[in-house]
């Protein structure tokens, strides 16, 4: 347990020695320690956990006090790390899936000028993500929220040449700032009403403060919620998440799938206790990742670059995630949270692997009949698929089905939401074999290119076995969150649950398997609409990025600047009119005196 | 006695420095001035502020007649603000003196003159007592500013040193007048003619004289701080003074704004600034929000951060105001944080203007490619003033927003939108200046860092750095002599 700290402290170092070494280190050594600090990381890892389930039952907790970090009058934060069961689960994600990703990268990027560079942003990540959920207050957890944010923000635009890659950084950037404003107004907001940011603390005293549903708490929960659907790409904040694929393959794995922007769903659950004191935003989290999950799964089916497909399937699987938080299935959140990681991240690499393949070609238009070209590609991408589309017995179907039955238990809303949930698990099963169809089936079209080697299959590998079986594992998230309502839904619900997805399937395979979509008559405008994110990039430009830019256009110079510019003028132009008048002639001076002497004797006598 | 020995350490090195030029070498006139500065230094060591020893709020206290008949002394005390804001000036003099040291080649040694008087200016303004000391330093530290400007400036630098002079000389005035009167009213109620201010802080000042008193001295503060409506000097001050002067203007000069308000605005005037804290807090919104707006406007490089620099003081305006322990901890953070992260910003834009002649965004780009250590450094500045927590100006934001929150939250809530602005500014210069392909002006070649540079912008770096992680070295100091302005000031 002692050894906590290092844990993020090992990638941290790892950044350290790639910055100082200015890129000057040779690549098998720079390799050494992009990855190497974090497997150890990873390895510390397993250590704690085994600590931690030797000593202690599934409630426990351990603190380890670092140092003060800031104090200023009745405000203490420490620069403490906090375990719990739910902060564990959090780590297996970020070590072991970061280390099969940081494996697999030291391929994909081998030959890149920057490759010290990469892994220099890549370990900060990993420790800034780790400090996220080791930290024991909310400030400390607003460093690492940020500090995943700027990794984000530089890995996407890691490939600095192109402007595109800069604005999409600086979008994905800018627009989670939006949502981490709210969030920090919340943390102001909680301390003037509770007086501390320290975790455990506030989740003591939100109960104890807090009338149910009062003005306060749902205040606080719905400015910590925009935080949360910001770094989550939930709507209305979900813009940036598309275009953050212009990063490397590895990066769109390990930030923008398993572990970053699972950061929204990490910070509801931790603050749990005061969720719960404010229950309309716990259905409005529930109706977020509803229609979320819905949305994005009309786009996807609509895209046409294979790792867009994945972002929005990403999207709305945090869909699902909210939407399990939201009814009340806490530790199936943490759950699914969990296995997509496994998954998703599967599915990123293997599509990494495949546009390596294809010479960074990324339109599955121009893909087909890779099955027999790639097979282990393929098996992986299946096993994939097959657990995002939650077929059983994957990791997959576990979760999903755990949250859907959670949701068919919530009085009032639940089974309409159920419906929902389920119609999005059918739209899933279609995007995600129309990807397979496309990609795998049908003629072969391409000359593919695989590499292969040890960098590439083994952790391929290792993930799909992980994603299979995965659902038979049990965190120890459950113990610190609170319990999921009991109950089953009706056997017919859980038969359409599983059915619907195979139906998915089956009309992906009349669409799509048959080779038939190239004369697929589809709505034009609908499809282009859900294509490019329903209108919501277009609508922000209108709404805020335009009236911005104008505005500062106009005065870009600084109006209030004219006021000294104005005064100066006029005092000048009073400076040229008495000037004339001293012009030394003394007719005029005769002249004028006279006139003002009669014009003031004319004055005194009228009045 | 230090204090004087620190005054008078900088005001004789900027003499020695001046005749060294004249009868010795330009080269000898930088040594001397790195000697003063370097004497100056080891006189303050020992006035760095013990968190422990709260004994006394004042560390050093140095009184000497003046004037007799007008009760005018030479009153010399500093308290843990004092000294922090002291050292920060020294350490600000070695990164100035350390970025003249290439740019400056001609006047040098009466260009060290002047660096030197304007530090030794500021650090009297950190330590006068007595008021009329003060207004002398405070003229101290404009007139050899002026000179920086107008004889070492770039293509504008009349107009500019003009505009400045005007501005500070016209508000200056103001406060003049509000001392003098403040004098007369403490004379008339006691009569005992005194410019202490420990004696005038005794006296009554509420009703609308107070009110009047207080105004005269806020707007001379807002002006060097400074806060919209009165912040146009700064901007063409800045771009046109040379890297130096600009480091001290954005790093130190403008913090003697915010430390009258500490010092002087509160603790004279408790009634009045009470009262009036929601129009200037008001004004501190107004003006993280415009300036950064502004900023973002901006194709030139140093103009872009001199704005920059006009939105981060409107959270020290906010957190002055809001008058309770955490904002104004976290106002002293802010100052300091601030100080390190814009003297580094316009270190860079002056390395930059040196090789490549242009301070136009348009024309830079791809800069990351040609120069990756000058670069990574730019980056590190961005964030910083971006508010990235690990580094110091978050702490000061965070906890000038915790703070005045308590007291103001719609106001609070409102500057916390600065956040949102504060990336698209930061972002934009290393967009535009760093990445994408390179520019035709960088591609005819950009050299990376010499090492004088690198030390230069390595300490400034390093500072934000353990600000970041370990800001309780500020906080913890200021802990003492902010409980004693706030039982002061009402």
């Amino acid at each position: 347990m002692q050894l906590l700290w290092l844990i993020p402290a090992l990638p941290l170092l790892g950044f350290i020695i790639l910055v100082f070494t200015k890129g000057q280190l040779p690549r098998e050594q720079a390799r050494l320690v992009g990855v190497g600090s974090v497997a150890l990381a990873a390895a510390i890892t397993l250590l704690v956990a085994s600590d931690f389930y030797a000593q202690s039952d599934a409630q426990s907790s351990f603190t380890l006090v670092l140092w003060e970090w800031m104090s200023a009058g009745d405000f203490r934060a420490g620069f403490n790390l906090y375990l719990d069961g739910l902060s564990l689960s959090m780590l297996f994600v970020i070590t072991g899936v970061g280390t099969l990703i940081h494996w697999y990268a030291s391929g994909y990027m081998w030959d890149d000028p920057d490759y010290s560079r990469f892994f220099a942003y890549m370990n900060l990540f990993v420790a800034a993500m780790l400090m996220l959920v080791l930290a024991d207050n909310l400030v400390l957890l607003f460093l690492g929220w940020e500090g995943v944010g700027v990794c984000s923000f530089l890995l996407i635009g890691f490939w600095y040449q192109d402007p595109v890659n800069g604005y999409a950084a600086r979008k994905a950037f800018i627009v989670t700032r939006a949502g981490d404003t709210a969030f920090a107004i919340g943390l102001f907001l909680l301390f003037k009403e509770l007086g501390s940011l320290h975790i455990q603390e506030l989740l003591q005293l939100a109960p104890a403060q807090f009338t149910v549903g009062a003005n306060t708490p749902t205040l606080i929960a719905a400015l910590l919620l925009g935080g949360a659907v910001g770094k989550s790409a939930q709507l209305p904040l979900q813009t940036w998440l598309p275009d953050a694929m212009a990063g490397p393959t590895p990066v769109s794995a390990l930030i923008h799938a398993a572990t970053m922007v699972t950061a929204g769903v990490y910070l509801i659950a931790r603050c749990h206790n005061i969720f719960l004191q404010a229950p309309d935003i716990l259905l409005l989290v529930a109706l977020i990742g509803l229609v979320t999950l819905l949305m994005a799964g009309f786009s996807a089916l609509n895209q046409n670059d294979i790792k867009r497909v994945l972002a929005y399937s990403t999207m709305s699987q945090i869909g699902y995630m909210f939407f399990a938080l939201g009814v009340g299935a806490w530790s199936e959140s943490i759950f699914h949270l969990f296995t997509h990681a496994l998954f998703k991240a599967l599915l990123f690499m293997t599509a990494g692997s495949i546009i390596l393949a294809l010479h960074h070609e990324q339109d599955i238009r121009a893909m087909g009949g890779l099955r027999k070209q790639l097979p282990v590609p393929f098996w992986c991408f299946l096993i994939g698929t097959a657990c995002l589309v939650a077929l059983p017995p994957t990791s997959g179907f576990v979760s999903k089905e755990a949250i859907l039955n959670a949701s068919w238990q919530l009085p009032v809303y639940g089974p309409w939401l159920w419906a929902g949930g389920v119609f999005g698990a059918c739209l899933t099963a279609l995007y995600s074999f129309r990807l397979i169809f496309m990609v795998f089936g049908g003629a072969s079209t391409c000359q593919p290119d695989e590499p292969k080697g040890w960098q590439f299959h083994p952790p391929l590998l290792i993930l799909a076995v992980l994603s299979l079986l995965g659902g038979l594992l049990v965190l120890p998230a459950a113990g610190v969150l609170p319990t999921s309502p009991a109950g089953h839904a009706p056997l017919w619900a859980e038969v359409i649950a599983i059915g619907l997805p195979l139906a998915g399937i089956a009309l992906a395979y009349q669409i799509y398997g048959r080779g038939q979509w190239q004369h697929l008559r589809q709505a034009p405008r609908l499809s282009h609409w859900f294509e490019h994110g329903w209108g919501f990039d277009s609508l922000y430009q209108r709404l805020l990025v335009q009236p911005l830019l104008t505005l500062a256009n106009i005065n870009k110079s600084d109006l209030i600047d004219q006021l000294p510019i104005q005064l100066t003028l006029v005092s000048s132009r009073l400076f040229a009119i008495f000037s004339r008048m001293q012009n030394g002639q003394l007719r005029i001076y005769v002249a004028s005196m006279t006139a003002a002497a009669i014009f003031i004797i004319a004055l005194t006598v009228t009045l | 006695m230090q204090l004087l020995g620190i005054l008078i350490s900088l005001l004789a090195g900027g003499l020695l420095a001046l005749l060294c030029d004249r009868y010795a070498s330009a080269a000898a006139s930088r040594w001397v001035s790195l000697a003063s500065l370097l004497l100056a230094t080891l006189l303050w060591l020992p006035l760095w502020p013990q968190a422990t020893a709260n004994a006394s709020v004042w560390l050093v206290h140095t009184d000497a007649i003046w004037m007799q008949r007008f009760g005018i002394h030479i009153l010399l005390a500093t308290d843990a603000i004092g000294s922090i804001l002291i050292g920060l000036t020294l350490l600000l003099g070695y990164i100035a003196l350390l970025s003249a040291w290439g740019e400056i080649k001609h006047r040098v040694g009466l260009f060290y003159l002047n660096l030197l008087f304007t530090l030794a200016g500021v650090i009297g303004v950190f330590s006068a007592m007595d008021l009329f000391l003060f207004f002398v330093f405070w003229e101290v530290m404009l007139v050899p500013m002026f000179l920086i400007i107008s004889i070492w400036g770039h293509e504008n630098r009349r107009y500019a040193a003009l505009k400045f002079f005007i501005y500070t000389q016209a508000s200056s005035l103001l406060m003049l007048a509000a001392m003098l009167t403040l004098v007369l009213l403490h004379y008339q109620q006691t009569g005992l003619l005194t410019f202490s201010w420990f004696e005038l802080t005794q006296t009554q000042t509420d009703g609308t004289v107070g009110w009047w008193l207080m105004l005269g001295f806020y707007v001379a503060f807002l002006v060097k701080l400074p806060g919209i409506p009165v912040h146009n000097w700064l901007p063409d001050a800045h771009t046109q003074a040379p890297t130096p002067g600009s480091i001290l203007l954005a790093g130190i000069l403008l913090k003697t704004g915010a430390y009258g308000l500490l010092r002087f605005v509160f603790p004279l005037f408790p009634e009045a600034a009470a009262g009036f804290a929601p129009v200037a807090i008001t004004l501190g919104v107004i003006s993280v929000l415009y300036a950064a707006k502004l900023a973002f406007a901006q194709t030139d490089l140093k103009r872009l951060i001199a704005y920059t620099s006009i939105s981060h003081m409107g959270f020290v305006s906010l957190g002055i105001f809001a008058w309770n322990s955490i904002s104004l901890q976290g106002t002293m953070m802010q100052m300091i944080a601030h100080g390190l992260s814009s003297a580094a910003l316009f270190a860079i834009a002056g390395l930059l203007q040196q090789r490549l002649h242009s301070r136009d965004l348009q024309q830079m780009g791809g800069l990351w490619q040609l120069a990756p250590k000058l670069s990574a450094f730019t980056m590190l500045f961005s964030l910083a003033a971006l508010g990235l927590p690990g580094l110091g100006n978050f702490v000061g934001e965070f906890v000038v927003l915790l703070g005045s929150f308590q007291a103001y939250p719609w106001a609070t809530a409102v500057a916390a939108l600065g956040m949102i602005l504060a990336p698209v500014y930061a972002l934009l210069i290393l967009q535009k200046g760093f990445f994408g392909p390179p520019s035709e002006l960088v591609k005819a070649g950009v050299a990376d860092l010499s090492a004088r540079e690198l030390l230069m912008l390595g300490i400034l770096a390093a500072g934000l750095v353990i600000l970041g992680f370990w800001p309780n070295l500020i906080l913890d100091l200021s802990t003492t002599p902010i409980q004693h302005l706030l039982a002061s000031g009402g």
